[in-house]
Order: structure tokens, then C-alpha cells, then sequence
């Protein structure tokens, strides 16, 4: 594990009360009022400055990526899922070709025959299906194209459990 | 009439919307600005007043297209450190019913229907499961294996043993759908 991770995981573990509730309360149902961190501080007996410089602190402590709006998958552009069965010796060469597309943002190496995942986004789905035709032309290698075709999760966020402080 | 599911995604609602929508969702990517009216300021950047701003994220809130408006934390960072990619083999005449009961669990952070690519891909329901270790998210696992009823179902956890490229995308909504 990364040094940085421990040193941010230590700090995690030391978030005070308020922290702790921003993260939890409200990553969902963020007012849509003229100013919504006003209204969060008044749930949490604080100030509204109090609230925007702990966010902003967290925001750059790297716990939090942003406030806003989570949106539902392909309901703008267009994404995919990607698998390639890779053989070991060429893992590391066409993990990188992969990353070279600015299309894919996520690239990971998953213990499974197929062994590389990837997601692709585009504006449209042709650029999707372009990018996957030049990898597999690129590598040899056939790469599974698994667009999403439901969504079944009701995103309200993510319970974070603290252990005590210590 | 042929009932099997289809290959065909039929949940993805066409939906108007115009330039200054697209602009909106566009900017939104990037998060609010930290300041005590964000709807204001954003107004000011893209030339629309605060009210315009505030009903129009309300209005793709009721649509579905933002799933939620509040903080996005980052897991891993907070110490879930374990993630896996489980994908199950449900019959396609359950899979909404199921993939609704997973989807259901505050650890699921994915519950997605996907094609079937067979014969050497056989499933069709992806989830990501997270947890503080891998033990976590196996108990996971088990939890929802006993709450949805799926003991004779077969399913592969494909945990993450590199991570090459990770960031947010950012598209940009040009196009009208």
C-alpha cells in the first residue's frame, strides 16, 4: 500500500463529529435553495461558513471529489464496459495503449481469465465503438463490449462506518 | 409476442433537452462552487439567473438524469480500501426483480443489467461491492446471496489487483437525446 493511503487513512480515522456527518447526511438530498449550505448548517447547530470551509478542507484532504450531482448512467453521452482476456506477458503493454485513449477512465487489472476491465465514454456511441474496434485491431486481442442496459441502484449514497475515535 | 429480455436497453428515456441544459450539466461535472449561493454563481458563469439554474437541476433531478445532488465521497481515501467487481448469472426472467433487491444494499455502489456474451462471458448482472477488506466484502456477499435468495446462482468476484487509470468523466452532452 501506498505511504500517501496510509497517512490519508490515519486522518480518516481522526475526522471530528462534524466531518463525519457531512460526510454521511447528506449525500443525497442537498437543498435546492438559494443557499443550501446554509440550510446544512442549521441541521448541524454550525454556521454556514463553518460548513463550506469543512467541505472545502475535505475537498482537499482528497475524502470527498466534489458537491453536486451525481447523474444517471448514459443519460448524457454514451459509456461502456470492457474486457480483454490478456495474456500476462503482455498485460503491461496493452494496459497502456488502453490508457492512451482519452475515451477510457477507468483501467483495471481484476484476478479472472479476463484480466483487464476498462469503461469507455464518449459523446456518442460510434466514438464508443470506434475506440473499442482500434484496441482490438491495435492488440489482436477481441475485447467483450458490455454497454449497460438496466440500472437497478437506487444511488442515495454511501453509509461510511467510523470506528470509534481514538 | 416474444417475451425473452432483450439485448436492447429499455430504461433510457429520451429526454429534451436544450443548449443551456446541456451547458449546465456540462459545468455541473465539475461540482458546486464552494460559496454560500453555488446556484447564483453558477448562473452568473453561464448567463442564467439563480432561479433558472436551481428549477432546472430540479427538473432533471425528477427526470432520473441526476440520480442525486449532495457530496460524493471517495471511498478508498476513507478507508474501503476493497472493491469487487461481482458478476452473477441470473435467469433473464428475474434478473429486474433481483438486480433490484441487490441493488437495494448501502455497500452496492453499481447494480447493472449487461449483455451476456456467450459462450465465454455468461453473465448478466454486474455489481460493485465495497468494503473496509476483502473479508468485509465477502460477508457482503453472503449477506445479499441470503436476503435475495440466490444460493443456486452462479457468480464470479473478480477482486481489483491493479489500478492503471482512474478519474472522473467528463462528457461533454452535445448531443440531443
Amino acid at each position: 500500500m501506498h505511504r500517501q493511503t496510509e497517512q490519508t487513512m490515519e486522518q480518516a480515522r481522526q475526522l471530528g463529529w462534524l466531518e463525519q456527518h457531512l460526510l454521511n447526511d447528506f449525500q443525497h438530498g442537498l437543498p435546492l435553495v438559494s443557499r443550501p449550505f446554509k440550510q446544512v448548517a442549521d441541521k448541524l447547530g454550525t454556521t454556514e461558513d463553518v460548513v463550506l470551509e469543512t467541505l472545502t478542507a475535505l475537498q482537499e484532504q482528497g475524502f470527498i471529489s466534489r458537491v453536486g450531482a451525481v447523474f444517471r448512467a448514459n443519460s448524457i453521452g454514451a459509456s461502456t464496459l470492457a474486457a480483454m482476456a490478456v495474456p500476462e506477458d503482455r498485460l503491461e503493454e496493452v494496459a497502456q495503449r488502453v490508457n492512451g485513449y482519452t475515451q477510457v477512465n477507468h483501467n483495471y487489472q481484476r484476478d479472472h481469465h479476463f484480466n483487464l476491465w476498462f469503461v469507455v465514454t464518449a459523446e456518442h456511441e460510434e466514438t464508443l465503438r470506434k475506440v473499442l474496434d482500434d484496441i482490438e485491431q491495435h492488440t489482436g486481442i477481441p475485447v467483450l463490449y458490455l454497454p449497460m442496459l438496466e440500472d437497478y441502484h437506487i444511488d442515495l449514497g454511501f453509509e461510511l462506518q467510523f470506528t470509534a475515535g481514538n | 409476442m416474444d417475451m425473452k429480455v432483450s439485448d436492447k436497453a429499455i430504461d433510457t428515456i429520451p429526454l429534451i433537452l436544450d443548449d443551456q441544459d446541456q451547458r449546465l450539466i456540462t459545468r455541473m461535472q465539475l461540482g458546486l462552487p464552494m460559496v454560500a449561493q453555488p446556484y447564483a454563481q453558477l448562473g452568473r458563469e453561464l448567463g442564467m439567473s439563480e432561479e433558472d439554474v436551481i428549477q432546472r437541476l430540479q427538473y432533471l433531478l425528477d427526470e432520473g438524469v441526476i440520480k442525486r445532488m449532495g457530496v460524493v465521497v471517495r471511498h478508498h481515501e476513507l478507508g474501503y480500501r476493497a472493491n469487487a467487481m461481482t458478476v452473477w448469472d441470473m435467469p433473464d426472467d428475474r434478473v429486474t426483480e433481483l438486480g433490484r433487491c441487490i441493488g437495494q444494499f448501502e455497500f452496492v455502489t453499481l447494480c447493472y443489467r449487461r449483455p451476456r456474451r456467450l459462450p465465454e462471458w455468461p453473465y448478466n448482472l454486474f455489481t460493485m461491492i465495497h468494503g473496509q477488506d476483502r473479508d468485509e466484502v465477502m460477508a457482503n456477499i453472503d449477506m445479499i446471496h441470503r436476503r435475495c435468495g440466490l444460493e443456486s446462482v452462479k457468480y464470479e468476484v473478480l477482486f481489483s489487483t491493479r489500478r492503471f487509470k482512474q478519474r472522473g468523466a467528463i462528457y461533454r452532452a452535445n448531443s440531443k437525446s
